[in-house]
C-alpha cells in the first residue's frame, strides 16, 4: 500500500509539473502580450522596455522557464502583470470564494441525489421514478449560465428575492456577524442552487444503481424475513452498503464542480478562481495564469488519488487486480 | 446485470420507436436537424434584417412571434439560423474527439505495453485539469473563431473515448476470435482495425451521440463569452450575451436561444441513452465526465 502510494503520488507530482511546464510554453508563445494590459497611455518605447525588464519579460524563454521553476519550487509566484498584488494574495483571496461556493453546491447536490434516488429506488419504473428521471436528465441539459441568468431574471429581477451577484450587499463590512453571515447566505442561494440543480441528477443514478444492487442482496431479504418495516430496510440497512461506492464519485466530481464555478462565478460576479483565471488568461497575466492553473490541477489530482486511496481502502479486491489496470 | 437495475426499464417491446428515450430524442434531433439544413426556407425572415427605429426591442406579437432584438432583428430567425452553429460545432469537434479518442484507445489497448503506458499517462495528463480552463486558455488565445472552438472541444475532449475504447479493446482482444485472427497469421493492424474496431463501434457511437450535447453547452458557453462565433454569424450562446443585459425591459431575448439550447442538448442526450441501451447492454457505468 506504501509503495503504491509513493509511486502514485510521484506519478501525479510529474503530471501536474508537464501540465504546468506545457502552459508556460503556451500562453508565452500564443500571440497577445501582457504589455497591451498593463502599460497605461502615453508610454514611449523607453519605458515599456523598462516596465518588460522590470517583469523578466525581457529575457530568452528558457531562462524565464528556469526563473520560474527555482521560484516556483520556493513557493513563490511573483507578482501579478496586471494588478500590481501579489499572486499568492489574489489566490488567497479567490480560493475560500470559489471553495465556499463548491461545497456548499456540492452539499446540496448529494442531497437532492440522496433524495431522488431514494424516491426512485422505493418504486422502480413507476411514474414517480420516471418523473424525476425525466426532470433530471431536462434540468442537466440545461446551460448552467442560461439557467443563471433565469433564476436572476425571475427570484432577483422580478420578484427580487435574492441578491442579483457579487458575495457580499455592499455595505457588509458594517454589519456585525451574523446579519453578515445572513446577508453571505443570501448571496450563496441562487449560485449554489444553479451549480446543484444542473449537475445532481448523474449522482443520482449512480446511486439509484448502486441501492437498487444493495436491495437486491440475501441479507435485505432476510431483513424481510425478520418483518422489518421497508422504510427501516432502506433507511437503515441498504442505504449504509450504497453510499460506500459514492466516496470514490466524491473524489472524481472536483473537475466537475471546478468546471461548473466557472461558469456560475461567471453570471452571478463570485469573486472566486474562475473569474481570475479568466480575468488572468483574457489580460495575459502569465504568473496568475500559472497559478490558477496549479491550483486548480492540483485539486483534481488530489481528488483523483484521492478516490483511488479510499476506493481500495474501502474494497481489498482491487489491490489484487490492481495489476491489469495500472 | 441483475434484475433491477436501471437497464431493464425498457424491456417491454423490442422495437425502437416504442421505446421511451429514442423516440422523443430522434425526434427531436431528426427535426433540428432538418432545421438547420432548411433554415433559410423556414426562418420567417433575414436574422440580420435591421428593423424600424418603432420595431426595436419590441416583445412577441403577430409580427414577430418571438419578438425582436435591440436592432430590430427577428428573433425567431436568428434561432433558427442559430441552429446551424450549434449543431455545426457539435457535430464537428466530437468528430474530432471520437476519431482521436479511438485512435489513442486502440493503439493503448492492443499496441505493446510501453505504448499503453505513454499513452493513457497523456490521457491522465490532459484529464488532470477541468476542461473549461483548458478550453478558455486556448480559445482566448488568439482571434475567436468557430473553427478555432470546433478543434479545441475536440482536441480537449478525446480523454473520455479513449478510455472508455482502450477498456473495451483490452477486453476484446482476449476473446477467441482475435486469437484466431492473430492465429491465422495477420499483422496486429489488420487485427485492430479489421477485428476489434467494428466491435468498438456500438461504443464508440453511443459515446459520440452522448458528447454531442455537452458539445453544443460548451460551444454556447463559449459564443456567450464572446470567445464563439462573432458577428454576422448567429450562435445561441451570443444571442443570450446580448440578452443578458434587457433581462427585464426584453425578456424573450435571453430566455428563447436558452431553451433552444436546452431541447437541443435534451434531443441528444435522450436519442444516446436510448443508444446505448440499446447498442451496448453492459455500459452503463459511463457518466458524466468532464
Amino acid at each position: 500500500m506504501i509503495s503504491w502510494l509513493a509511486r502514485r503520488v510521484a506519478v501525479s507530482a510529474f503530471l501536474i509539473f508537464v501540465l504546468l511546464s506545457a502552459v508556460f510554453f503556451i500562453v508565452r508563445l500564443a500571440p497577445g502580450d501582457p504589455m497591451d494590459q498593463v502599460v497605461e497611455e502615453n508610454l514611449g518605447p523607453d519605458d515599456r522596455e523598462l516596465i518588460r525588464r522590470q517583469m523578466g519579460l525581457d529575457e530568452s524563454l528558457p531562462s524565464q522557464y528556469l526563473h520560474w521553476l527555482a521560484a516556483s519550487s520556493r513557493g513563490d509566484f511573483g507578482t501579478s502583470l496586471s494588478q500590481q498584488r501579489s499572486v499568492g494574495h489574489i489566490i488567497g483571496e479567490a480560493l475560500p470564494a470559489t471553495l465556499l461556493l463548491t461545497v456548499t453546491a456540492y452539499l446540496l447536490h448529494l442531497l437532492l441525489a440522496l433524495g431522488a434516488a431514494v424516491a426512485m429506488v422505493a418504486r422502480p419504473g413507476r411514474s414517480l421514478d420516471h418523473w424525476i428521471q425525466g426532470v433530471g436528465l431536462t434540468l442537466y441539459s440545461l446551460p448552467a449560465f442560461w439557467l443563471g441568468l433565469m433564476m436572476i431574471m425571475l427570484l432577483s429581477g422580478k420578484l427580487g428575492w435574492f441578491p442579483a451577484g457579487g458575495m457580499h450587499a455592499p455595505d457588509s463590512r458594517y454589519l456585525d456577524w451574523w446579519p453578515w453571515l445572513v446577508d453571505l447566505a443570501h448571496h450563496l442561494v441562487l449560485p449554489v442552487a444553479t451549480l446543484a440543480l444542473g449537475s445532481f441528477i448523474g449522482t443520482a443514478r449512480y446511486l439509484r444503481t448502486s441501492l437498487a444492487d444493495v436491495l437486491g442482496q440475501d441479507y435485505i431479504l432476510a431483513a424481510r424475513a425478520r418483518g422489518l418495516s421497508e422504510r427501516r430496510i432502506l433507511f437503515r440497512h441498504a442505504l449504509r452498503n450504497a453510499l460506500l461506492p459514492m466516496i470514490t464519485l466524491l473524489g472524481l466530481s472536483l473537475p466537475f464542480l471546478l468546471g461548473g464555478a466557472v461558469v456560475v462565478e461567471v453570471v452571478f460576479g463570485w469573486p472566486g478562481m474562475g473569474r481570475v483565471a479568466i480575468e488572468a488568461i483574457w489580460a495575459r497575466d502569465y504568473p496568475v495564469i500559472m497559478a490558477t492553473t496549479l491550483v486548480s490541477a492540483v485539486t483534481v489530482v488530489a481528488g483523483s488519488l484521492l478516490a483511488d486511496i479510499l476506493y481500495r481502502w474501502a474494497d481489498p479486491r482491487v489491490r489484487h487486480t490492481e495489476r491489469e489496470s495500472a | 446485470m441483475k434484475p433491477g437495475t436501471s437497464s431493464d426499464l425498457s424491456t417491454s417491446g423490442d422495437r425502437w420507436w416504442t421505446d421511451p428515450r429514442l423516440r422523443p430524442g430522434l425526434v427531436i434531433t431528426l427535426g433540428l436537424g432538418l432545421l438547420a439544413l432548411l433554415a433559410p426556407v423556414i426562418a420567417p425572415g433575414d436574422p440580420a434584417a435591421l428593423g424600424s427605429a418603432a420595431d426595436r426591442l419590441a416583445a412577441p406579437s403577430g409580427s414577430h412571434l418571438l419578438g425582436t432584438d435591440l436592432l430590430g432583428r427577428d428573433v425567431l430567425s436568428r434561432l433558427v439560423h442559430g441552429s446551424r452553429v450549434s449543431l455545426l460545432v457539435g457535430w464537428v469537434s466530437v468528430l474530432v474527439a471520437v476519431l482521436l479518442g479511438t485512435a489513442v484507445g486502440l493503439a493503448a489497448g492492443m499496441g505493446p505495453r510501453w505504448v499503453d503506458r505513454f499513452l493513457m499517462n497523456t490521457t491522465d495528463v490532459f484529464l488532470a485539469f477541468p476542461r473549461i480552463f483548458l478550453i478558455l486558455l486556448l480559445v482566448s488565445l488568439t482571434t475567436p473563431s468557430l473553427l478555432l472552438v470546433m478543434t479545441v472541444l475536440g482536441l480537449t475532449g478525446w480523454m473520455g473515448v479513449a478510455r472508455l475504447v482502450r477498456a473495451e479493446a483490452l477486453s476484446l482482444r482476449e476473446r477467441d476470435f482475435v486469437a484466431a485472427a492473430r492465429g491465422l497469421g495477420l499483422s496486429s493492424w489488420r487485427v485492430a482495425t479489421g477485428h476489434v474496431l467494428p466491435n468498438l463501434l456500438p461504443t464508440i457511437i453511443v459515446a459520440a451521440t452522448l458528447r454531442v450535447g455537452s458539445a453544443i453547452l460548451a460551444e454556447s458557453f463559449l459564443s456567450f463569452l464572446g470567445l464563439g462565433a462573432q458577428e454576422p454569424t448567429v450562435s445561441w450562446g451570443s444571442m443570450i450575451q446580448q440578452g443578458r443585459g434587457y433581462l427585464l425591459d426584453g425578456w424573450w431575448l435571453a430566455t428563447f436561444p436558452g431553451l433552444a439550447i436546452a431541447l437541443t442538448v435534451l434531443g441528444y442526450n435522450l436519442l444516446g441513452e436510448g443508444l446505448r441501451r440499446r447498442l451496448d447492454p453492459r455500459g452503463g457505468r459511463e457518466g458524466r465526465d468532464e
